[in-house]
């Protein structure tokens, strides 16, 4: 039996925590964890563990275990073995996504795309401008 | 039918009477649902695990079904509000009467971005961020400052004359019309906009600006006006692969909502 990655259980409590809000009662919102084994991880798509001082607040991150694509499935077409990274600031998590063209985004920095997870973290700090960040409900 | 207007076209008491209504949804609790429901859908939606109001075909209906929600609990205020479009083609500056202090109010300041004058400003006190993805408790802009320039009409009619509505892997890869009106591909119409105004509109929790339902009300005005301009073109697919919305299946959160029963805005208001 798989155990649920990080991003499962984000996307379950996220869910239910969505449901909950707007269609009442009546959707019970599921996680979608899959049975099939995670794409091997190709060694050189995976970006590189880091941890500086940028701007006076501690960033750091590194390939989360068991988190390479395919944990949620996909039917061959869509999946091209998506890396899944932690990433913190001054030891909160800062949820970061891999884009298929190989790109990051944060839940901070949403529409616009970043290089790699260090550079995420650097423009989260550079918005943050001294805040904290709220923790994940996970 | 109801219309749903250019903001630059509301009257002083359309633009009051909207104020009035989003600021009674956020003193009644019903607001922060709306921004609660956005974020989860962002931090989960995936390029290759399921996805439904992001990055994905169904970007366009479920944003659709979600403004109609929003605009529901408007009209429980009053009846006779509709959501207002930002054409961000025309209105393209800090100085546009859309960030007057009697509409969605101004920019925000230097430092730590806060708005300070409008309906929203923190210090009015009606705009608490109780849904936040960090510790800051104020509303914040920075227009112009993500990006230097809005979309412009010409990127904007490129984008609506592609034939195609999408295109597999049906994700931020795909070529067609939804990926390059969402912004991943192309010259970044809808994901620009919110890298402009900047503030919490770059956050997953971007409803806590309510210019994003502005913003987002123009993304379906151009959805319509791609129908419009390709009849022959439809939803696609209409048959989806795994953690795709394909034309009949249903969406979360709401599960009773299809794409397909999305497609004909008119059923439901028109655009002035």
């Amino acid at each position: 039996m798989q155990r649920l990655t990080r991003r499962d259980m984000v996307r379950r409590s996220m869910l239910v925590v969505a449901g909950t809000a707007l269609a009442g009662q009546t959707a019970v919102a599921t996680a979608n964890a899959s049975p099939q084994s995670p794409h091997a991880p190709r060694a050189a798509d995976v970006p590189t563990a880091f941890d500086e001082t940028y701007l006076g607040r501690h960033i750091e991150g590194w390939p989360a275990e068991g988190g390479h694509g395919g944990h949620t499935g996909h039917g061959g077409t869509d999946g091209h073995g998506l890396v899944e990274f932690v990433v913190r600031i001054d030891n909160d998590d800062l949820h970061v996504m891999q884009n298929a063209d190989g790109t990051w985004i944060s839940v901070i920095d949403h529409y616009e795309t970043h290089p790699t997870p260090r550079d995420v973290a650097r423009a989260a700090v550079r918005d943050l401008n001294g805040a904290s960040l709220v923790p994940l409900a996970v | 039918m109801a219309d749903r207007k250019n903001q630059a076209d509301l009257s002083a008491a359309e633009k009051r009477n909207f104020i009035d209504a989003v600021i009674a949804l956020k003193r009644q609790g019903r607001y922060d649902e709306f921004i609660t429901t956005h974020n989860a859908f962002i931090m989960s939606d995936t390029d290759d695990g399921e996805r439904t109001g992001h990055r994905s075909p169904s970007f366009l209906p479920w944003h659709r079904r979600f403004l109609l929600q929003f605009e529901r609990a408007l009209q429980s205020v009053n009846p006779s509000v509709m959501l207002p479009y930002w054409d961000w083609t025309v209105d393209r500056s800090p100085s546009s009467s859309l960030w007057a202090d009697t509409f969605l109010g101004g920019d925000g300041r230097s430092g730590d971005g806060r708005v300070t004058s409008g309906p929203f400003a923190f210090g009015g006190g009606n705009w608490p961020m109780n849904i936040r993805v960090d510790g800051r408790t104020f509303l914040r802009r920075a227009l112009g400052v993500g990006t230097r320039e809005l979309p412009t009409r010409a990127e904007v009619d490129a984008v609506l004359a592609m034939p195609t509505y999408d295109a597999a892997p049906w994700n931020s890869r795909s070529d067609g019309f939804r990926n390059n009106v969402e912004g991943w591909r192309g010259p970044n119409l809808h994901n620009r906009v919110h890298v402009w105004v900047g503030g919490q509109m770059t956050s997953g929790a971007s409803p806590n600006d309510p210019v994003f339902w502005l913003h987002h009300c123009f993304i379906d005005k151009l959805w319509a006006d791609w129908q419009r301009l390709h009849p022959s073109s439809g939803y696609v697919p209409v048959s989806a692969p795994r953690n795709v919305i394909g034309l009949r299946d249903t969406m979360k959160p709401w599960n009773d909502v299809t794409p397909e029963d999305m497609l004909d805005h008119t059923k439901f208001y028109t655009y002035l």
